[in-house]
């Protein structure tokens, strides 16, 4: 039968020995440098049994570390959320000249090293820069202290929420806005009724990446923070310190927490795509 | 008079652009611009010898080499699991293709300490290099280990959609005039995805570039030999020696910008094949 001997000819499929030899390769890469990271974050921090993990969680340094974490956060994700949304609002609802030159200095601080991030922050605000002299005569301490963490944290998390909703409001037209502003509704009717109801996972799943990078960024605030113990230490700094001082099974403890919180960030991801999806609206 | 804006019936034009362009100033351009006025006081004779010292020369070639070597690992074990998640099914696909971006989620300082520790002679996987007279931590090949990590989910996710759209047509036609398999990879997969695997590898490698967090734990940080720019720039500035950071910054800050442009035109190219 000619059918037969031509499919079988004409294969578009891997033998199964090449198949599983890729599946193989691909998976122990994977294993070897994520998958067993991860699992000796956990390892480690239990390594002296859940006594010392607590002990190393409840002690001062480490509860003012993870405020300080927690602080940074809820300050920088809201500020690049009011912003992400204002630029996304004028970028896809509106035409005008420059659009594309602002698209791209918006995404200017992913291009940027953490390490420069923080330096540019030193430069304005440290004792010997621009503003340095005036902050000093009028006794207000940026760098070195929170303002400065929490500034550094907005820079490099900046483009996050706004990247992820030009796109999507771009791609959902003014139509609906147009539609509802003809009808009568106000401006602010319109995007709390129409617009915002529509970019909500695109706008979660932003807010989840912008929060991750916030709480776990280590570069930029390592640069400007100081390192003053149960003053301006994050998470990361204080793993960093812990670390250096060998006390290696508090330092995992802490970097177990950061774990966790990539994890939780990953299945919230994985959700919201799965949900975006499965309305129709994929994210990317 | 040409328009700044075409008519739209739409409210917040001005309120949205200005409040972006504030912030936009506020945050990004200012600091950043304050970099280059920094820059420009130390005269151009000041920045060259600054930004060409040996021991900052030294840290920039530690730092592309690596950068290198771990986004070229990346593109060839990035092409095979993207290969792998887009055509075959096993059990575990999801989770294992939710795993490829933990790189973006966990924190650098984590990824740090957890691979200097597998990585140290005496961890789970430095032992058995070690049993070779391999070191990895400590050493440049530590670095490049790091930067692997970090890298890891950029060629991923820029080959996979491309992948996916591969039409089966194509193949089909492409095997049923006799290529055999490999051909058909060689000759027509490979074009497709080509422009997409070049733009993960810059991506990977620019973000490489930039990387401090998860490298000076695993590096060893020898002046000369391990000694990452971002770190050397780290250490100007914790001797207060503001000039020789910021030239050290700009160098660096130029050099990303070339690869961001570089990238921009890799993606515009992938995008006009992927369009015809």
């Amino acid at each position: 039968m000619p059918q037969v001997s031509l499919t079988r000819r004409i294969s578009t499929h891997e033998s199964q020995s090449v198949t599983l030899l890729l599946i193989a390769v691909a998976l122990s890469y994977l294993v070897l440098f994520l998958g067993l990271p991860l699992y000796a974050v956990f390892y480690q921090a239990l390594s002296k049994g859940w006594k010392l993990y607590w002990e190393a969680l409840k002690e001062p340094d480490a509860l003012s570390a993870i405020k300080l974490t927690l602080l940074t956060a809820a300050i920088a994700v809201p500020a690049n959320l009011v912003f992400g949304v204002a630029a996304a609002w004028a970028i896809a609802k509106f035409e005008f000249k420059g659009k594309s030159a602002l698209i791209t200095l918006i995404d200017l601080p992913f291009a940027v090293s953490p390490v420069v991030s923080g330096l540019i922050y030193v430069l304005l605000f440290g004792a010997q820069g621009w503003f340095g002299p005036w902050l000093q005569a009028h006794d207000i301490k940026l760098i070195f202290a929170v303002p400065g963490i929490v500034l550094a944290t907005i820079f490099v998390t900046f483009p996050f929420i706004a990247r992820e909703l030009i796109p999507l409001m771009q791609a959902q037209g003014k139509e609906e806005e147009e539609a509802a502003i003809s009808l009568g509704a106000s401006g602010w009717q319109t995007f709390w009724r129409v617009t915002l109801p529509n970019i909500k996972w695109g706008l979660l799943y932003g807010v989840i990446l912008c929060n991750a990078r916030a709480m776990g960024e280590f570069g930029a605030v390592s640069v400007v923070s100081g390192h003053i113990r149960g003053m301006t230490n994050t998470m990361p700094l204080h793993v960093e310190i812990l670390y250096n001082e060998y006390n290696f099974v508090a330092a995992f403890s802490v970097a177990s927490l950061l774990a966790l919180l990539a994890l939780v960030t990953l299945v919230i991801k994985s959700l919201v795509e799965w949900r975006a999806k499965s309305n129709g609206n994929p994210l990317h | 008079m040409p328009q700044f804006k075409a008519h739209s019936v739409l409210p917040g034009f001005n309120l949205a652009l200005g409040y972006t362009l504030l912030y936009l100033s506020l945050i990004v351009l200012i600091p950043l611009s304050a970099l280059f006025f920094k820059t420009a006081t130390l005269g151009w004779g000041g920045f060259y010898d600054l930004a060409t010292g040996d021991r900052v020369l030294a840290s920039l070639r530690v730092t592309f080499l690596t950068s290198f070597a771990a986004a070229l690992l990346n593109a060839f074990f990035g092409l095979m699991v993207a290969w792998v998640l887009v055509r075959y099914r096993f059990p575990g696909k999801r989770i294992v293709d939710a795993l490829v971006d933990l790189p973006f989620a966990l924190p650098t300082a984590v990824a740090g300490i957890t691979l200097a520790a597998l990585y140290a002679p005496n961890g789970w996987i430095g032992q058995y290099f070690a049993a070779h007279d391999v070191k990895v931590a400590y050493t440049p090949l530590g670095i490049v280990v790091a930067l692997t990590f970090i890298g890891l989910p950029f060629v991923v996710r820029t080959v996979q959609p491309v992948l996916a759209d591969v039409e089966a047509e194509v193949e089909e036609a492409a095997a049923s005039l006799g290529a055999g398999r490999w051909d058909v990879f060689r000759r027509v997969i490979f074009p497709a995805v080509y422009p997409a695997l070049l733009t993960g590898f810059a991506l990977a490698f620019a973000r490489a570039i930039g990387e401090y967090g998860s490298v000076i734990f695993i590096a060893g940080n020898m002046p000369y030999i391990s000694e990452i720019a971002p770190l050397l720039i780290v250490a100007k500035l914790e001797q207060y020696d503001y000039a020789g950071a910021t030239a050290i910054a700009v160098l660096m800050l130029l050099i990303s910008f070339a690869l961001l442009f570089a990238i921009n035109g890799l993606q515009w190219w992938s995008s006009r094949r992927g369009a015809k």
